[in-house]
């Protein structure tokens, strides 16, 4: 279970990211941050693993409070915790297994990593995650010579051979085009499902969040202004979250690459035949 | 919002103030040429210069044909030279990886005093010619190939360093950040998430260092450094011009070929 309380964040520039933040998410729950750009998500998730140091408050994971760890310590409480990233950020020249294993690096020697002795259990469960997420045949390609979609399920698997305790996914899904988000928000639902693990996704598109997930959490200018289930994001809620216009526009737009979809699912059923 | 009615048909990429600097800054361009000129001309002895093209046609002619039987002689000290640059290369890149470390922004360890004293190491090495460090060593530790490369690394390390240093600030964080949030320990992200990302430039940046000093060591002969600059000093000390020919076209014959190795080198990691 992770806990926060009055986490906040203010930059150096004096901006406010992030006001007094108290949140709880239970075992096993998905929980989608949804807001306008600028309003916190990216800060929220990067203060709970510290790459953003919080200026007040508490991150409790489990019984641990991360805030104020010295350095070491705060190492591996980080391996409890995968993070996903939007532009998947592996390590782009190095090969898709040596990323997944880099997942591990919190829990061998460095001279294990060095020279790329990982110990069998570890790259059994990495083939075994390759295979998971659809790519065991890729393992020695190097990451940059695979597609948006597919480094993005490098990513996860390199955050699940942390074997941790919490995912923290940031905007999965904003480079890919609308059927691959879809697959990859598939992807992770079924796996946190699979292991009861718990789940922050950081997410703009708000019809994706509603399909996908078990708990919007809305941020507006570092304040949390909604909480609830996905059936509850009614209109007026969205209009405090995004004000009118924004997510108006987002939802039509949404409509217009689901026809989209719809039409090239039909093309190719008509060439099929 | 106000309505415009009326569009203008002129527009001009600057401003009037700043036509008038760009025409300022070209005049002073021409009245400097034109002192810089005459400064040229005052110490010049005209008669010498008209004499030139006849100096140049009897030197030509002392020069052809060269003399090709001199040429297995000089396969020695062309073997020294490519050592020289070679290990010379080596011993640079060496000492230069940890001062490229210390010196970039984004890894060194305390950038209040070891980062100044990195750059400082930089300019240093590159502040001096190849040339002056050989006359330096050879006072030093004694004519020979030993002092040759010590100058050739030596020389390196500011080129080097500071190349990467560059390279290793350009990285991109979000790589290293991803590395960072599996909990590994700041040599692992080093490994992982830095040292992949500079692998290219590191490589480009040697090979290309190796082939510049290709060329700098055939003139370290000059001072006593070794290699074929030792041959090239004793030929012209005793005028023989026909053997100056040779060497110079191996030189020109070296140069273009660890020019065209090193192209195909950094062609294929690239």
């Amino acid at each position: 279970m992770l806990t926060l309380s009055g986490l906040s964040k203010t930059y150096k520039t004096g901006d406010t990211a992030l006001a007094d933040v108290t949140l709880t998410v239970p075992e096993g729950q998905i929980l989608g941050l949804i807001g306008p750009s600028g309003a916190g998500k990216s800060t929220l998730i990067r203060c709970i693993n510290r790459l953003v140091e919080p200026t007040a408050g508490e991150v409790t994971l489990g019984k641990v409070n991360l805030v104020g760890l010295g350095k070491s310590e705060l190492r591996r409480q980080r391996r409890r915790i995968g993070m996903i990233f939007q532009e998947y950020a592996l390590v782009e020249r190095l090969t898709v297994m040596e990323n997944v294993l880099s997942g591990r690096l919190g829990y061998v020697p460095f001279w294990r990593s060095f020279l790329r002795k990982y110990p069998g259990a570890d790259v059994q469960r990495a083939y075994q995650l390759l295979d998971r997420v659809g790519l065991i045949d890729h393992a020695d390609k190097r990451a940059d010579a695979l597609s948006g979609g597919q480094r993005q399920r490098v990513g996860i698997a390199r955050a699940l051979a942390q074997d941790p305790e919490l995912l923290l996914v940031d905007e999965p899904t904003a480079s890919l085009d609308p059927k691959t988000s879809r697959q990859i928000m598939r992807l992770l639902t079924e796996i946190c499902a699979e292991r009861g693990l718990p789940a922050i996704v950081n997410i703009h598109d708000v019809p994706l969040a509603q399909q996908f997930m078990q708990r919007i959490v809305g941020l507006r200018a570092g304040r949390v202004v909604f909480d609830g289930s996905p059936d509850e994001l009614t209109e007026a809620t969205l209009t405090t979250i995004y004000g009118e216009e924004d997510w108006n526009e987002m939802r039509r737009g949404d409509e217009e690459q689901a026809k989209a979809e719809a039409d090239a699912r039909e093309r190719m059923e008509a060439l099929a035949q | 919002m106000t309505e415009i009615s009326h569009y203008s048909q002129v527009w001009s990429h600057r401003s009037p103030r700043g036509r008038l600097m760009l025409w300022v800054g070209w005049l002073a361009l021409v009245a400097l040429f034109v002192w810089c000129w005459k400064l040229m001309t005052a110490d010049t002895i005209w008669f010498f210069v008209a004499d030139a093209p006849k100096q140049a046609a009897d030197i030509g002619s002392r020069m052809i044909p060269p003399r090709w039987s001199y040429l297995p002689e000089l396969m020695q000290p062309l073997w020294d030279t490519i050592n020289i640059a070679t290990l010379g290369t080596i011993g640079g890149v060496i000492m230069a990886v940890p001062v490229a470390f210390m010196a970039a922004r984004n890894t060194t360890p305390s950038a209040t005093i070891l980062r100044p004293l990195a750059l400082f190491i930089i300019v240093a090495s590159r502040s001096i010619n190849s040339l002056i460090w050989a006359l330096l060593l050879v006072t030093i530790i004694g004519p020979g190939l030993l002092a040759g490369i010590v100058a050739i690394a030596l020389r390196s390390i500011g080129f080097v360093g500071k190349l990467l240093y560059e390279a290793i600030e350009e990285t991109d964080v979000t790589q290293i950040e991803a590395i960072e949030a599996t909990g590994a320990s700041s040599a692992q992200v080093l490994n992982y998430g830095i040292v992949p990302q500079i692998m290219p430039a590191f490589w480009g940046i040697t090979v290309f260092r190796w082939d510049i000093n290709i060329r700098e060591s055939t003139i370290l002969g000059l001072v006593g450094a070794g290699g074929i600059g030792l041959k090239l000093q004793a030929s012209l000390n005793t005028l023989a011009w026909s053997q100056v020919t040779v060497i110079l076209l191996l030189i020109l014959a070296t140069v273009v070929l660890s020019e065209w190795v090193s192209a195909r080198i950094r062609h294929a990691i690239l």
